[in-house]
């Protein structure tokens, strides 16, 4: 069936996804006399971005004019176990504060401090009050200014359409090719340049605070064109996830509570984070405080849902309200709970991906000619564990350099390579395939066993055995993804879209499983039970998933040594992890 | 391949604190935690595009309790109406994708209790009536997006460096708050009942986005002249039905609508003040 008339939509630059790293690569490649377009899967302005609650870090020095970008620069390789590319976080230390800055002028309305400056509050592993917020809904002022910016500046924007595919010709990328989720429509973009700004895997598993679009498609679609995953082992569970009632299992609380001086307990009243970071307390970083909650609940001193409790009712209710108004409502609304009045019920929730396509720290090129990533698809910054408010400040400040060498390289091919015609057709037949089976399976039953399986054996704590019997369990529900069918008609049709999304999904699950399988030591995020400790030799190395005949292959690879002024800022520490 | 929580208690033994791994069982005892026994009827307005009236069809969907109205039109998808269409993103009340009718009245479904409501008549979920339908509960609401683009931007003020403070930037953060749900769009009436032409009218999201730029501390744009023009502000009559629905609980009508309906009166009645219109004190009212 060929509905896409041969006709093409062409660019210079195109970016796959419309949250903060889309959004900013957009603006900036527009910004440098490119043509670009933006397609994201679902209307403009819905991106997960708008989840982001707390804040955006940035060493401003607006509260504390201590901070400064080498402060921000070892917190943030501190919490990540100085996994990080040490580049990318020394890059983003430096360059957050002017893309505060920037989205001021183009008409964010953060806080106020009583000096007229931006407020910042103080977030687990954060030496300074550093994150720049707007109450609990920053990432909704994020998308909002940078939408409002680059609507202003005529971007054309594809809303509800997905991209199953990266063309290629001699290796470089020259298009993508995809559908239209409302009407059904086949369609092809052209463009020396892409930029993958597709966001996290988290619909991966069964518990999470991602919405339904955190399917791994960028990622997915990268590593068939032939990108390279990086730290994929390293999956991030927020430490405080609403445990009850059943349907908003998994939903966000943000860490802002904590900061805004919430405290952790557990059925006995004990106030546990004592017993894990006695320095740090509540604001420990979220991987150590993932495990307490974890830790309590297992061993019996969980809240009546098998959670922990969060109490900030110690504070006025007053305070709460203005502080903390998206969570005060929250629980008003979803559990009939006045956190002003009583304690919240939190457990882990699968959150962020920390591992993702492998870029350089400049460009956020990958390894395929004309293809990017920045944001949560792309590795690197955050190493082993993300800081809060890291995240929106790495959107803005990778996503700006994604669009800014993206729209150079595009700018600088002179003959523009069309697509060939064999691969629009072999897209569009793997687009149809679900409808052509007799028989075949249900993709939601597919992604539901999924998502469980995934839950089970690749969670909070790991080890050899269990690691070892999800990648069995894997390969039955990647031959069910292989034959999954849809009915009906391609009009906005939830089945099929479900049946490519879970092809996705299980293709990612396959490269988390088998990096975590490889790193035998316990890191940030990635908890070994069998290997507890920190290994000093594997602190030098990445795991690096490539795609061989059609296989997911992972191995080490060695990281470039820090030069000697980054490493004279961490100080000892970065020889022997901490 | 379900995963079976007794196969895995067989093969790992009993659970001990670092033994123990999240998942099947206890999602299992949440679960069984949340049954109530009970079922409902969920009636869906079911159609195709540009179908007005569409067809109600009745499911019968388990009762769990804390379930919101996005859980059970889910919940059909997943296990009876797989071809079901819905948009939804966040789950919870951030992103406003999921909004649709519920007996009648605009809301959002992610933030909808089913328990709220009297459960021994039929439950009944119809797409947003104002906008065109695409199948199902999706709209086409593509209109909104049009409209959006006829705003004049930020314009930032050259005077740096900015100080401004808390107070200055409150009324600004209200109207920013907005989550484009577009229910207060949904339940205008001059929207809702113009013909297959929408009106030359921004409608009350559009007046609150307009209101948050005219707001903000820092922007040296004026807006009133756009709204009073081809923003048709003065169609707004304030019955204040675009607040009653807002679930971000914005006053649409008092703190934005009219603020810019009294500078519209003032900066065109006056005809000193219209001449010299650039200069209209769009920051200071009603502060």
């Amino acid at each position: 069936m060929q509905t896409n008339d041969g006709q093409g939509f062409e660019a210079d630059v195109i970016v796959v996804g419309a949250g903060g790293a889309g959004l900013r690569a957009a603006i900036e490649a527009q910004s440098q006399g490119a043509r670009v377009a933006v397609i994201c899967k679902s209307l403009l302005g819905k991106a997960h971005t708008i989840v982001a609650e707390g804040g955006m870090a940035a060493a401003v020095g607006s509260v504390d004019p201590r901070d400064n970008w080498k402060a921000h620069f070892k917190d943030t390789m501190f919490g990540g176990k100085y996994l990080n590319n040490w580049r990318m976080a020394e890059l983003h230390a430096k360059e957050a504060p002017k893309e505060i800055e920037n989205l001021e002028q183009w008409g964010a309305v953060f806080d106020r401090t009583d000096a007229g400056g931006v407020m910042q509050r103080i977030f687990g592993g954060h030496t300074y009050q550093r994150l720049v917020q707007v109450g609990d809904r920053t990432g909704l002022e994020l998308i909002r200014t940078l939408q409002d910016r680059a609507v202003a500046g005529g971007l054309r924007v594809f809303m509800e359409h997905t991209v199953t595919k990266i063309l290629l010709r001699d290796g470089a990328v020259c298009g993508l090719a995809g559908y239209e989720r409302e009407w059904g429509k086949f369609r092809v973009w052209k463009a020396p340049a892409v930029i993958i700004a597709s966001g996290g895997i988290g619909r991966i598993y069964s518990v999470t605070s991602n919405s339904w679009e955190g399917t791994a498609d960028g990622q997915a679609i990268a590593f068939e064109a032939g990108a390279e995953l990086m730290d994929m082992e390293f999956v991030q569970f927020h430490p405080t996830g609403m445990v009850w009632p059943q349907s908003v299992r998994g939903i966000l609380v943000t860490e802002a509570v904590r900061a805004e001086q919430g405290i952790l307990t557990n059925s006995e009243g004990e106030r546990f984070m004592q017993r894990y970071d006695p320095k740090r307390m509540e604001l420990s970083t979220r991987d150590v405080v993932a495990r307490a909650i974890y830790t309590e609940v297992a061993e019996g001193r969980g809240s009546p849902h098998g959670g922990a409790f969060l109490d900030i009712s110690h504070k006025p209710a007053d305070f709460i309200k203005k502080k903390l108004p998206s969570m005060y409502a929250q629980f008003m609304e979803f559990a009939h709970v006045d956190i002003t009045k009583e304690p919240m019920e939190v457990y882990p929730t699968t959150h962020y991906v920390m591992g993702g396509i492998r870029v350089e720290a400049e460009t956020e090129a990958t390894n395929v000619p004309g293809l990017y990533a920045a944001g949560e698809a792309a590795a690197g910054l955050h190493g082993s564990n993300r800081l809060g408010g890291n995240s929106l400040s790495d959107l803005v400040v990778f996503g700006r350099r994604a669009g800014l060498a993206a729209a150079q390289y595009a700018l600088g091919q002179t003959a523009r390579v069309e697509p060939e015609t064999a691969e629009i057709i072999k897209a569009e037949r793997e687009m149809l395939a679900p409808f052509e089976l007799e028989t075949g399976e249900n993709p939601f039953a597919v992604q539901e066993d999924l998502q469980n399986m995934m839950m089970e054996y690749v969670g909070v704590f790991r080890n050899e055995e269990r690691l070892t019997r999800a990648l069995e369990l894997l390969g039955p529900l990647q031959e069910r993804a292989a034959r999954v069918r849809s009915t009906g008609s391609r009009l906005y049709n939830a089945m099929w879209h479900t049946c490519l999304d879970v092809k996705h999904m299980v293709r990612i699950a396959e490269t988390i499983v088998r990096s975590a399988l490889l790193r035998k030591e316990s890191r940030g995020a990635h908890s070994r039970v069998d290997f507890p400790e920190m290994s000093a030799e594997l602190q030098k190395v990445n795991s690096i998933t490539r795609l061989r005949d059609g296989n997911a292959e992972v191995e080490y690879v060695e990281r470039a040594p820090m030069p000697p002024e980054l490493a004279e800022i961490i100080g000892e520490k970065s020889v022997v992890p901490a | 391949m379900s995963v079976d929580p007794k196969a895995v208690e067989e093969r790992e033994g009993p659970a001990t604190a670092t033994a123990r791994y999240e998942g099947a069982v206890r999602e299992k005892s949440l679960r069984d935690q949340a049954r109530t026994g009970k079922t409902f009827t969920l009636k869906i307005n079911r159609g195709d595009e540009g179908d007005r009236v569409g067809r109600w069809q009745a499911y019968e969907v388990e009762l769990a309790s804390g379930m919101v109205v996005l859980d059970a039109v889910l919940s059909v998808q997943a296990h009876q109406e797989p071809e079901l269409a819905v948009r939804w993103n966040c789950k919870a009340a951030k992103c406003g994708s999921c909004s649709a009718e519920v007996n009648g009245r605009p809301r959002l479904m992610c933030k909808t209790r089913v328990e709220d409501f009297k459960l021994d008549e039929p439950l009944l979920v119809q797409p947003m009536q104002t906008f065109r339908r695409i199948k199902d509960l999706v709209t086409d609401v593509s209109w909104n997006y049009r409209v959006n683009e006829k705003i004049t931007p930020f314009k930032p003020r050259t005077d740096r460096p900015w100080v401004f403070y808390q107070h200055d930037v409150e009324r600004a953060q209200e109207m920013r708050k907005c989550i484009e749900c577009f229910l207060c769009q949904d339940v205008c009436h001059v929207i809702r009942y113009a013909t297959e032409d929408k009106p030359q009218f921004f409608g009350p999201r559009y007046f609150v986005r307009s209101a948050g730029l005219d707001f903000h501390p820092m922007d040296a744009e004026d807006r009133v002249g756009q709204l009073k023009g081809k923003g048709g502000i003065g169609l707004c009559n304030i019955t204040k039905c675009c607040t009653e629905v807002c679930p971000e609980h914005i006053h649409i009508t008092d703190n934005a609508i009219i603020p810019e309906k009294e500078r519209a009166v003032d900066a065109f009645s006056d005809p000193l003040r219209a001449l010299l219109r650039g200069g209209s004190r769009k920051g200071s009212s009603g502060s």
